[in-house]
């Protein structure tokens, strides 16, 4: 049992703004009050939020750990983390290990993360590396929209069996939602091609384009009633000019719930790479009065790190770009995916411009309950720089700065520099707690109400907000106590997060036949177990879907 | 000065990037004898492997056979290091200045990614001298590295800018996928010398059985070689009279890059007009 004291509590789903209350915590649990002989944490000076939730993050799975093995110059400049009675050793760096994932996430008040992007083929490994990821929740979103038995059935018009698959693979790779990237383009890249606008058809097939994935998907998430709403990273990701394509594919989800991953990939104007520049403000208008839709920043800082996607044909054009090295894998019937280190400059204009993007949709967007805070790690930048986001959103002065940097002509293809919006503390709660915990459909997260999970984070109460959200004081996990000092005190076991939408059972004796046929493994060996998965907790599916 | 003498032939490797000025200049003797060196998974201290004599210093020397011994000169920036008698791997790696010399053989990875700085092995190198470790976009990109002996495989992977001149030979991918600098080669190589080069120039003094990846050019003197025999000759690193002045096939590639590489083989039968 724990009483916390003193501190100005955030916690923006509850309505409490930075007010000066305890929180009381008894079985893991936010609870109205404790007893005499609770433990008494004094926080005055200190602020108190829940614990952060990163909606879409690259933590674990085949695609994170080939980018491992592809990064051993990253690797050696790493920051080591040494066994000690608590921790199991590791290295920080652009993809951490898996040990050293959860403790970096929990060392910065993180909580709970959502591996964005698992083939089903690959679930056991992710679940195996989720489950070596200590303290933090996890859940994960099934990659779909390149599914190649998805894709006959929809190109024979056959939505409803498609949706009893659909239903099957979210509960046969225990996962949370499903994920769609590129649809039909990752499809298209095994002939070589890609699919960059929404009515293209996708190689292979004679009617199926992106536009049907797409729609097909959002629906078959809302009919399920999946807690997460389809989890898209659209087509014709990082090319300039590509934010028509964008605005088709938000049009295109009217009616639909739908969470557009890493939007500021998606977000650029331009016809080439040295006219590209910010249509973060299009893209901001027209999110901002369509209320159906949630995004995830996907922000860019500067410097090495390792981009990682399903998205093959884009990694295969980011490679003849860079001529960086570039590791590539067929997965399959299901999806591609493509690696390539990447070094973000503040002398290229394309780089300039993206780290511009990510933070003008975050201060364009003017719902912060719609917005969530991700730099799509690894992608953009690691997960342990959000504390600098969060600098740059609450410092317009800092921002100026950083402005500074720039060539005029990178400046000129920006709108950050006439915004002065800053972000109150209150609204960092919620883009980096309350928003994705809502995103996600995690009731239980994201707010320190009664009932919810005790995942606590307290930090020092003082001007640098950088310095604020490194450093956490406290974090709680579970109402344990999980970092004192700048140390984990503790290393507890996390939760996986599943949910199990209604499908036939009967849909199996469809799927085995072509299992047998197109696979390199055996149907009985395909689908996750439920023993396979470590802390697994079934979630319902009923997430309120109005048409 | 500060004298090392290792007390014990090793069978185990030992790691001590300590061993470098920037690290023991500053030291008084006591604290010198406690700095740590790791003996396979176990920490020590220096003065349980080595007899220390002498305070602190930028003149540092260390004796007896040191085959064993890794990462002498990791990272040093300043002050001479002297090695009387065999080194062990990765010496000199990232060296950004100072001076190493090693009288006797090193082995593999001798300065690896060095940025400055000048390395002297007076016996022969192994592998990857000058090279890039595994993974990194560039290998060494200034200094100089001189062997007196022969290489290895792989010398000057990925360098970027710098000097390495060998005097005995090389062996297998010379060169490779290097992107500047220079490569000095006083008795040849064997196979595939400059295969993936995109920039840089190597310089052979005996014929190169090179790749058909690569394009003959013209028959010159380069003028530079002078300059170059004459910074080399600084250093105590002289080349032979004839072929300063000598006459020098030059062949571009690697083509399957594509890159603009070149190789430069003296011929030292040719009489330039």
């Amino acid at each position: 049992m724990l009483r916390i004291t003193g501190g100005k509590v955030y916690d923006p789903k509850n309505g409490v703004d930075g007010v000066v209350q305890d929180v009381c915590v008894a079985g893991g649990k936010v609870v109205a009050s404790v007893d005499a002989s609770a433990r008494v944490i004094d926080a005055r000076g200190m602020i108190v939020f829940p614990g952060g939730v990163d909606v879409h993050t690259h933590i674990g799975g085949a695609a994170l750990n080939f980018a491992r093995g592809l990064i051993p110059e990253q690797h050696r400049k790493a920051r080591p983390i040494f066994h000690t009675p608590q921790c199991r050793a590791g290295i920080a760096g652009s993809t951490p290990t898996t040990f050293a994932t959860g403790y970096v996430y929990a060392g910065m008040g993180w909580t709970t993360a959502n591996e964005a992007a698992v083939p089903l083929i690959s679930a056991k490994h992710t679940h195996e590396e989720l489950r070596d990821t200590p303290i933090i929740d996890k859940c994960c979103c099934v990659l779909m929209a390149n599914n190649e038995i998805i894709l006959d059935l929809l190109e024979n018009d056959e939505f409803e069996r498609a949706k009893q698959v659909a239903g099957w693979q979210v509960w046969a790779a225990k996962a949370y939602g499903i994920k769609a990237v590129n649809p039909g383009g990752v499809a298209g890249w095994k002939w070589g091609k890609d699919c960059k606008g929404l009515n293209d058809v996708v190689p292979g097939y004679k009617k199926v384009t992106p536009a049907t994935i797409i729609k097909a998907l959002a629906d078959i998430a809302d009919q399920l009633s999946l807690p997460h709403p389809i989890h898209l990273h659209c087509n014709n990701l990082g090319a300039p000019g590509n934010y028509t394509t964008t605005l088709e594919t938000m049009k295109l989800l009217e009616g639909n719930r739908a969470h557009m991953a890493h939007l500021q990939y998606h977000a650029y104007g331009g016809d080439d790479w040295y006219t590209m520049k910010s249509a973060a403000v299009p893209i901001a208008e027209y999110f901002n009065t369509h209320p159906n839709l949630t995004c995830d920043a996907g922000a860019v800082l500067f410097g090495d790190t390792v981009t990682i996607t399903a998205d093959g044909p884009w990694q295969h054009l980011l490679h003849e770009l860079t001529g960086r090295k570039w590791g590539n894998l067929d997965v399959e019937n299901e999806t591609g995916c493509g690696v390539v280190p990447y070094t973000y400059k503040e002398k290229n204009l394309v780089n300039a411009i993206q780290w511009a993007v990510g933070l003008e949709l975050m201060l364009l967007i003017t719902d912060p309950w719609r917005v969530c805070l991700t730099t799509d790690h690894p992608n953009g930048a690691c997960f342990w720089r959000y504390p600098e986001i969060v600098r740059l959103l609450m410092d317009k002065e800092f921002r100026k700065e950083q402005l500074k940097a720039f060539s005029d002509k990178a400046r000129a293809g920006m709108v950050l520099p006439d915004l002065d919006r800053e972000y109150t503390l209150g609204e960092i709660a919620i883009i980096t707690s309350a928003a994705p915990a809502r995103t996600l459909g995690l009731a239980q997260k994201g707010h320190l109400g009664i009932g919810a999970d005790a995942d606590i984070a307290i930090f020092n109460d003082v001007k640098d907000p950088m310095e604020m959200f490194s450093y956490p004081r406290f974090v709680f996990k579970s109402g344990q106590l999980i970092v004192e000092e700048g140390e984990i005190r503790n290393s507890i076991e996390g939760s996986q997060f599943a949910t199990r939408p209604d499908y036939d059972p009967a849909i199996e004796d469809y799927l085995r036949p072509l299992f047998q046929q197109h696979y390199t493994m055996s149907f009985e060996n395909y689908p996750v177990t439920e023993e396979c998965v470590h802390g697994l907790e079934v979630h319902a599916c009923n997430a309120c879907v109005s048409k | 000065m500060l004298t090392l003498t290792l007390k014990e032939s090793l069978t185990v490797p030992l790691e001590a990037e300590i061993l470098t000025p920037d690290v023991l200049a500053p030291l008084p003797h006591a604290d010198v004898r406690a700095l740590p060196v790791m003996l396979g998974k176990r920490q020590l201290r220096l003065d349980e492997m080595f007899t220390v004599e002498g305070e602190g210093s930028d003149d540092v020397e260390i004796r007896g056979d040191l085959t064993k011994v890794k990462w002498i000169g990791r990272n040093m920036t300043r002050g001479r290091v002297r090695v009387v008698g065999n080194v062990g791997m990765h010496v000199g790696a990232y060296m950004k200045g100072g001076s190493i010399e090693v009288t006797g053989n090193a082995t593999d990875w001798v300065g690896g990614e060095m940025s400055g700085g000048i390395i002297h092995v007076r016996g022969n190198a192994g592998a990857q001298l000058g090279s890039a470790y595994r993974g990194s976009m560039s290998g060494i990109s200034g200094g100089t590295i001189l062997v007196e002996g022969s290489a290895g495989i792989e010398i000057g992977m990925r360098m970027k800018r710098g000097l390495i001149a060998v005097r005995g030979p090389v062996r297998d991918f010379a060169g490779l996928q290097m992107k500047g600098g220079t490569i000095v080669l006083m008795s040849g190589a064997e196979q595939r010398t400059g295969a993936w080069m995109q920039r840089g120039t190597i310089i052979s003094l005996k014929p190169l059985k090179l790749m058909p990846t690569f394009a003959t050019a013209c028959v010159y003197n380069p003028s530079f070689m002078g300059l170059y025999a004459k910074h080399l000759a600084s250093l105590g690193f002289a080349l032979p009279h004839e072929a300063i002045a000598g006459g020098y096939q030059r062949h571009i590639g690697d083509a399957a890059v594509p890159g603009k590489g070149e190789i430069l083989v003296w011929q030292p039968k040719l009489q330039l007009p």
